[in-house]
């Protein structure tokens, strides 16, 4: 077999949807009887066209039409056999629908692709899980839903519940255990899958920060036995550290792709705080659809936030937090992280660390403030993020708020600094030097 | 190292060209379209007091309800059978038959989660409910079991044509749940429409009363309904008397007819399924 063989050929997919359902508003009720008797037929055009769509619709304008959009527009690439490649682009750029067309759940408008191969497809972790069955049952519910036969699951049984750490619970029904549990589960089965070519969306975004770091070493893994991998992720961090090669998507279009460390510092240069309102206003930075505007204004050292703050290398640094609850919350914890231009967290606060968990008790304003004394980071760029969550579920979360620059001030009175691969901190620490040595500045 | 099997070549493209069943991809679901029957069973009659009883008990009932409305009251004709023995042989596969198309029917709205997360071969969520369901048709067998050894009933030859007539009842209640499944994700109309289209449908079998009152001239159209040929084939079976095959082919055509339909129709629609969920 020649190494270079294609595994994947996309061929100018494009996937369109309509949208622009409206609900019709009644003006008194003899018109809302009169669309009653008339309305089965106009709702049948209604469910019908949201498939149908008519040549003159893709003609028109270019294809471009108010209730249509396009989720991908003639995007085209390869992949060649064991290469992994990441999907970078904002929310919303057809990264998701890019999965799941090659991934067979849904077909594309026009256009074509080829997959030499056996797929499996993660685009959820525990898919087909039931709370009624036990943990050994959902493994193999599970996986023969991820595309692995009996006897394969049987082979992998034992390593897949040693992989969870949940041994005990095994006998147990699914809807005793804990989220947390639930997800390793899920995530052990999916771990040890063998198909020649994986596609994973975002599912790395579950389970607790020691779990990840398994699941991301065995994905590692996965890419080095030679299957081909494609990646969605908004962990920049992790696509750098699995995939060799990353492809860009915009609004549905192919803007480019290339060796993952240049595409990913180029994206991140475009994705640069934007959207952060006058006066620190938070409340405009567009956030996961599941997520709440709780943090609505910031300041940073007493001024408000603005797109790029720049401060002194073991200066103090105090933010102040103004949260906005559309009603009483409780057991919550909110943090502050610092990240480097990837997204990997350097620093960080959170009040559960210092209190515990937090109880809002009515809805409201609430203003809060965190100091850090001395911030002991290298000189560099650095980005906030802020993130507020309950026992249950993430609330509100934002990232690259805005950049903190740490100055090059010449804290050692050397001119001197560590090095990125020497750590983040500036540290300080005591030497005895020989006497023997002379020193030169 | 991997061993690589490029032999298997997919092509992904907008389709909506006619096709049948891929047989080779059902095979290799086999192990999933097994785990998803079994899961159904299981799952069933989770955290009931009855369990399995009621399997037995909802046709009981039903039996029961009949034969004191319909037996007792009405005293509609029963080709001079006992009307408890007359009712039983028919509401046991009807019992089978009406469940498995309610549910067959909600399957891809049941499963929407599954539908939009990962692919198998769609044709299995319609499906699993026309197997699972044969497990509460085998335990409830028991109740014909008893009723004809209680009235003392002779098996008669007949008996080795039944296997035919358990496969139209099964090929009905797949033909229906392909149908009205694919329908039922695209216009939820169907779910308000099935308590009163299984009522018509039962009315329109000779359950709770006998075909022969049927007039002879509309017999043979009356015939085409495929339920009527399951009926009356499972009474002929069980309890003898004469198989009049002029009366149960039609059914039999029409219920493979509407079942290549059906196939044809679900893969058809198939693709659209997620985009309109």
């Amino acid at each position: 077999m020649k190494p270079n063989n294609t595994a994947i050929r996309v061929n100018n997919i494009s996937k369109c949807y309509r949208i622009g359902l409206k609900e019709q508003i009644h003006e008194n009720i003899a018109t809302a009887f009169l669309s009653l008797i008339s309305s089965p037929l106009s709702n049948y055009r209604k469910y019908r066209s949201l498939y149908k769509f008519k040549e003159i619709d893709f003609d028109n304008n270019n294809g471009s039409h108010p209730d249509l959009i396009w989720a991908l527009k003639n995007v085209s690439f390869d992949v060649n056999q064991g290469e992994s490649l990441g999907i970078i682009g904002k929310n919303g750029s057809g990264k998701s629908t890019l999965l799941k067309i090659l991934s067979k759940i849904t077909v594309p408008t026009k256009g074509r692709a080829e997959i030499h191969g056996r797929v499996s497809s993660l685009l959820e972790v525990g898919t087909g899980f039931h709370p009624e069955l036990t943990g050994r049952e959902n493994i193999y519910l599970n996986g023969t839903v991820l595309g692995m036969r009996k006897h394969e699951i049987n082979k992998k049984f034992d390593e897949i519940v040693d992989f969870s750490g949940i041994e005990k619970f095994i006998e147990t029904p699914v809807k005793r255990y804990s989220s947390g549990m639930k997800v390793r589960l899920a995530f052990s089965v999916a771990a040890h899958l063998e198909p020649e070519i994986l596609l994973v969306d975002e599912v790395l975004a579950v389970g607790d920060a020691e779990f990840q770091k398994k699941c991301l070493g065995k994905m590692g893994d996965v890419t080095k036995e030679g299957r081909t991998v494609l990646f969605v992720s908004h962990n920049m961090a992790a696509m750098e550290q699995l995939c060799e090669r990353v492809v860009w998507l915009n609004k549905g279009a192919l803007v480019g792709s290339g060796p993952a460390r240049d595409m990913i510092n180029q994206y991140l240069d475009m994705a640069s705080p934007n959207s952060l309102g006058p006066d620190g206003d938070l409340s405009r930075i567009p956030r996961e659809p599941s997520f709440e505007t709780i943090f609505i204004n910031g300041e940073l050292n007493g001024l408000p936030f603005k797109e790029h703050h720049l401060i002194h290398p073991l200066a103090p640094l105090t933010i102040k937090l103004k949260l906005n609850l559309s009603e009483a919350m409780t057991g919550c914890g909110f943090g502050i992280h610092l990240t480097t231009n990837s997204g990997q967290c350097v620093y960080a606060a959170n009040t559960r660390w210092n209190y515990g968990k937090i109880d809002f008790p009515e809805k409201g304003i609430y203003e809060f403030e965190c100091t850090f004394d001395k911030l002991p980071l290298v000189p560099d760029k650095y980005y906030l993020a802020l993130g507020m969550r309950n026992q249950v579920r993430q609330i509100d979360w934002m990232e690259r708020v805005l950049c903190i620059e740490v100055s090059r001030d010449d804290v050692y009175g050397t001119m001197e600094f560590p090095e990125k691969s020497q750590g983040f901190f500036l540290t300080q620490a005591n030497w005895k030097i020989d006497n023997k040595v002379t020193k030169r500045f | 190292m991997l061993i690589l099997n490029s032999n298997r070549v997919s092509i992904i493209q907008p389709a909506s060209k006619w096709q049948g069943l891929n047989l080779k991809e059902l095979k290799d679901y086999q192990d999933l379209f097994y785990f998803m029957v079994w899961r159904d069973i299981k799952v069933l009659y989770a955290q009931t007091i009855m369990g399995f009883s009621w399997a037995l008990l909802q046709p009981l009932v039903q039996i029961i309800l009949f034969t004191i409305v319909f037996g007792k009251v009405a005293k509609v004709p029963s080709e001079g059978l006992p009307y408890f023995l007359f009712a039983t042989v028919a509401i046991v596969p009807w019992t089978y038959i009406s469940q498995a198309v309610t549910e067959s029917s909600q399957s891809l709205i049941a499963g929407q989660n599954m539908l939009g997360k990962v692919y198998f071969p769609r044709i299995i969520f319609p499906l699993t409910p026309v197997l699972s369901k044969l497990i509460d048709f085998g335990i409830s067998l028991l109740i014909v079991v008893i009723t004809m050894l209680y009235y003392r009933v002779h098996p008669t030859w007949n008996l080795l044509f039944l296997p035919i007539f358990l496969l139209l009842m099964i090929i009905i209640a797949a033909g229906a749940g392909m149908w009205l499944s694919a329908l039922a994700i695209r216009f939820r109309d169907v779910r308000h429409s099935m308590g009163f289209v299984v009522r018509i449908l039962m009315y329109s079998a000779p359950i709770v009363y006998s075909a022969s009152t049927i007039p002879d001239k509309y017999r043979l159209i009356y015939s085409l309904n495929p339920i009527v040929c399951v009926i009356e084939g499972f009474r002929a079976c069980l309890l003898g008397g004469h198989i009049v095959w002029m009366y149960i082919l039609p059914g039999a055509i029409t219920s493979l007819v509407f079942l290549i339909g059906g196939i044809f129709y679900f893969r058809k629609m198939e693709h659209v399924f997620v985009d309109v969920i």
